[in-house]
């Protein structure tokens, strides 16, 4: 490109000027962007619980590396590049003793074009290593001993949790053991779906992966801390996806183990005879289990410890004694077009169910 | 009447196309501005979960199909033959039939407004989000005839965009005037051609797939029904073979526009011309091999994996190339910061943006995290909106003085455009974060107490600035139409064969088709003693 020629030493130094206090603002815009992502700060304050940039298990921590190191090479291109233009049209706009002439025309050069490809190139094979590098580190992962392995099948709009190795049976609140590092015990779920397609976002434990019918995929977790990390379907599947929240408890090995024990019980003789025998009257045996009863059902959530659970209608509300009766009158009122019709009970037997659920700890 | 709906005229389907569009750009607008509002806060009840999955659908098939795509159809048919030095389209009669595909299939979208119960409700406008992935639209998932609304719009508008494609390759590869070899075409037939072609390879998918879905749905066929062992990934597949070179379909017509007018405002030849074509060849052949890097979070084999990265991170470099060219060209030029050349330079810096998001997302381990989540929203809006709808804008304040006779206010110009960009970056900045934060798109409401109430909410303030900006163009190209300064034959001393002509052209577009010498022949007749053709 054309040198422009210009005599004038203040408008030499204004440009040498601009050209670096440009260049300081933008090594400051990406040091400050750069810096305060990798806050490490961010991993025990991480802005949000659903924070990408605040990873707690191995697999999202290898994205976030990869992503930083990615951000850093981008952010310095759109310095280069935008210096360029910016400088480009307040070098080169049209001075008024200018307008009844033509610059001079260039038409193009071989040695820049050349420049422009080969560079570029170079960025794309350092970029395409090192992510190739990463999907082979998580996706190529291989099993240790120890692992723990769940079952999740999506269904609309809930998640179903087997743990095939312990023969319990969960919905929409994940149970999973701490995994250290030193003595790894990641946890591997098998993605199912019933019906259409969801996708397992849990941001700080990992990407996220599409559970689809007739295609089952893979993922692990080994989160490193204990806590509870949130998340929610990342894949239109209806008409409430934006309620098919995730929740994944991480718990010491001990509480987890306790937590295994309890899920393993059936329900309990119900104190309720009224309340067991409406469950089956009115037809909640069709779509809910409870282990130890007749009630068999598979389209709906596994209701045996119902109690022992913090929420109704995966994730979409506390699961306090008013919700939960709520809920069983018309689950509508807190989750519009889900899948469970409203009830066809009196205020009585309403109330006699609801005793009886809350008898399934 | 009869004079527009029977015409055969590439300059009346070309200007029908562009007022079609226009219409439908303010019905996404609206629906846009609808989900903006019940997005402003967390468990907003402002629309119900039903409507709100039918707008973003509505808003996402709208958008690419009866507004984009036509609107950019309409530009070609109107400038490539008059920039070729032709006097029509090489198919009038295969060109009309193709606008009125395209313009029944919108209109048949929405009728679905109509088919239910409540007009305020969208009546059973299709909800399956503008992918529509299978099983969502099996009849056990979508009952009803909602789906087949959806199913064949896209059918129609799929026939429309076909015939379209193909008359643009055939127009441009036969119908060039004396002298115009296609190393001296302009740039914006070039890609043009490259975009016809981009559409007869990947529209053909689309039409394919929404056959079979028809299939699916009324003749028990299977291919995707899952409950009967039909493939999820198989739809996507075709989907996305379509979907992302879709994409190129768009931006390159939009390329066209900006390497057409960089040049006349930076007053010098485009830099690198054979450089220009060859990136944008590039860009059409290898666009055909990207289309998985949708499909990340799918479950793919590692390698499979590694390899839509590769080929959608080498779409940057002949990508890069051109903006290094746009740069170049102007860089020693004099600038004429008129509002077509704004428009232009904000298409330069978003799109610059919105390129490198995109390696972002091509990088599939981040894909994992970002993918289907705002930040993806985010992305695609930076191109088509930043991008595409920047680089429209700029071909209106451009041709139309060609178009019309007129020449649109510039003041009015300027304020739409720094309006608009305000707006802009108010809204699409604003929406990366909650991207970042773990938001993923297509909910009809969120969680409080993720971080991501008050970026929604700056984003949808950045809407009313967007809308504003909008209304001032509707006004300006209303007044100007009627009384705006005459333009007369070239407003802007251009160089290429349009401006040699009346504006408007008349029917036959030129008295005596012209003969060219070079790339630029009006900079040759105005500049006879230092012609281009002296270096070409």
């Amino acid at each position: 490109m054309e040198e422009a020629q210009t005599h004038d030493p203040r408008a030499c130094r204004a440009r040498h000027l601009v050209r670096r206090s440009l260049l300081v603002a933008g090594q400051v815009a990406i040091g400050a962007f750069v810096s305060s992502a990798a806050e490490s700060a961010w991993a025990s304050d991480p802005v949000s619980p659903t924070n990408i940039f605040a990873p707690d298990s191995t697999p999202a921590h290898s994205i976030y590396r990869l992503s930083i190191f990615e951000l850093e090479i981008l952010g310095a291109i759109f310095v280069v590049v935008f210096s360029l233009l910016l400088y480009a049209v307040i070098r080169f706009r049209e001075r008024k003793h200018e307008e009844a002439s033509e610059p001079p025309q260039i038409y193009g050069s071989n040695q820049m074009e050349l420049a422009w490809t080969v560079l570029p190139v170079l960025i794309v094979v350092v970029l395409f290593l090192s992510t190739a590098q990463v999907i082979h580190r998580v996706q190529d992962a291989r099993e240790p001993e120890g692992t723990i392995e769940v079952t999740a099948v999506a269904h609309q709009f809930w998640w179903e949790y087997r743990y095939p190795q312990f023969g319990v049976v969960a919905a929409n609140e994940l149970h999973v053991p701490v995994s250290d590092p030193a003595r790894p015990t990641p946890t591997y779920l098998h993605l199912l779906s019933a019906d259409v397609d969801h996708s397992f976002w849990v941001p700080r434990l990992a990407g996220k992966t599409d559970l689809i019918p007739n295609h089952p995929n893979d993922m692990w977790i080994d989160p490193h801390e204990t806590g509870l990390f949130l998340g929610q379907c990342a894949q239109y599947c209806g008409t409430q996806h934006a309620k098919m929240l995730l929740r994944v408890y991480v718990e010491s090995r001990e509480d987890f183990d306790r937590w295994v024990h309890t899920q393993q019980q059936q329900a309990a003789a119900s104190p309720s005879a009224a309340g067991s025998a409406l469950f089956v009257a009115k037809a909640c045996f069709v779509c809910h289990t409870i282990r130890g009863t007749t009630s068999v059902g598979q389209a709906g959530p596994d209701l045996t410890h119902l109690m022992s659970r913090d929420t109704l209608g995966s994730g979409a509300v506390p699961n306090t004694p008013e919700n939960l009766l709520k809920w069983v009158r018309n689950p509508d009122t807190f989750k519009p077009g889900t899948r469970m019709p409203a009830s066809d009970v009196t205020d009585q037997e309403l109330s006699q169910i609801v005793d009886y659920l809350m008898t399934l700890r | 009447m009869y004079e527009w709906l029977g015409t055969g005229d590439h300059k009346k389907i070309g200007l029908m196309y562009i007022v079609y569009a226009l219409l439908f750009l303010v019905v996404m607008g609206v629906e846009a501005v609808l989900m903006r509002i019940q997005l402003t806060h967390a468990n907003a009840t402002f629309l119900s979960p039903e409507l709100f999955n039918r707008l973003f659908t509505l808003h996402g098939t709208t958008g690419v199909f009866f507004v984009a795509m036509p609107i950019l159809f309409g530009f070609g048919n109107y400038l490539v033959p008059l920039m070729i030095g032709a006097r029509d389209m090489a198919y009038p009669r295969l060109n009309a039939f193709g606008f009125w595909m395209t313009a029944f299939g919108g209109l048949l979208l929405y009728a679905s407004f109509f088919a239910g119960d409540s007009v305020a409700q969208a009546g059973i406008a299709p909800d399956v989000g503008w992918f529509a992935y299978a099983p969502l639209t099996a009849t056990a998932f979508s009952p009803g005839h909602s789906t087949d609304y959806w199913n064949l719009s896209l059918l129609l508008a799929g026939v429309g965009s076909i015939s379209g494609g193909a008359n643009f390759v055939a127009t441009i590869l036969s119908m060039r005037c004396p002298g115009m070899t296609l190393g001296r075409m302009p740039l914006l037939a070039w890609m043009n051609l490259v975009m016809g072609g981009l559409v007869l390879v990947t529209i053909s998918p689309l039409t394919a797939a929404q056959l079979m879905l028809m299939g699916d749905r009324y003749l028990g066929a299977h291919f995707f029904d899952t409950q009967a062992g039909g493939s999820v990934v198989m739809w996507m597949h075709f989907f996305w073979i379509f979907g992302h070179p879709e994409v190129y379909v768009l931006i390159i017509p939009c390329f066209a526009f900006i390497s057409e007018i960089i040049p006349v405002f930076s007053r010098k030849a485009i830099f690198g011309y054979p450089a220009m074509v060859a990136a944008t060849t590039s860009i059409g052949f290898v666009s055909l091999g990207v289309w998985a890097h949708h499909m990340f979070t799918v479950g793919m084999p590692s390698y499979g994996n590694a390899f839509f990265v590769l080929t959608t991170m080498v779409v940057a470099v002949p990508t890069g190339i051109k903006i290094f060219n746009w740069l170049a060209t102007i860089w020693g030029g004099r600038i004429r910061f008129r509002t077509p050349m704004l428009f232009a330079l904000g298409f330069l810096f978003q799109f610059l943006i919105g390129g490198l998001t995109g390696i972002m997302l091509a990088t599939a381990p981040f894909d994992w995290q970002l993918g289907n989540s705002y930040f993806v929203v985010a992305h695609f809006h930076y191109v088509i909106v930043g991008g595409i709808l920047f680089s429209i804008f700029a071909a209106f304040y451009y041709w139309f003085p060609k178009m019309t006779g007129r020449m649109l206010n510039e003041t009015l110009g300027k304020w739409h455009f720094w309006i608009l960009l305000i707006g802009f970056h108010l809204t699409f900045d604003s929406l990366h974060i909650p991207g970042l934060l773990g938001m993923p798109r297509r909910v009809y409401t969120y969680e409080a107490g993720r971080g991501w109430e008050s970026w929604n909410m700056i984003a949808s303030i950045g809407v009313i600035f967007q809308g504003v900006a909008v209304l001032i163009f509707v006004y300006n190209m209303i007044q100007s139409y009627v009384k705006g300064t005459p333009a007369g034959n070239d407003p802007w001393d251009a160089w290429t064969l349009e401006w040699a002509t009346t504006s408007p052209p008349p029917e036959y577009n030129f008295a005596t088709v012209p003969t060219v010498h070079s790339r630029r022949p009006l900079w040759d007749i105005k500049h006879p003693d230092d012609p281009d053709s002296k270096y070409e």
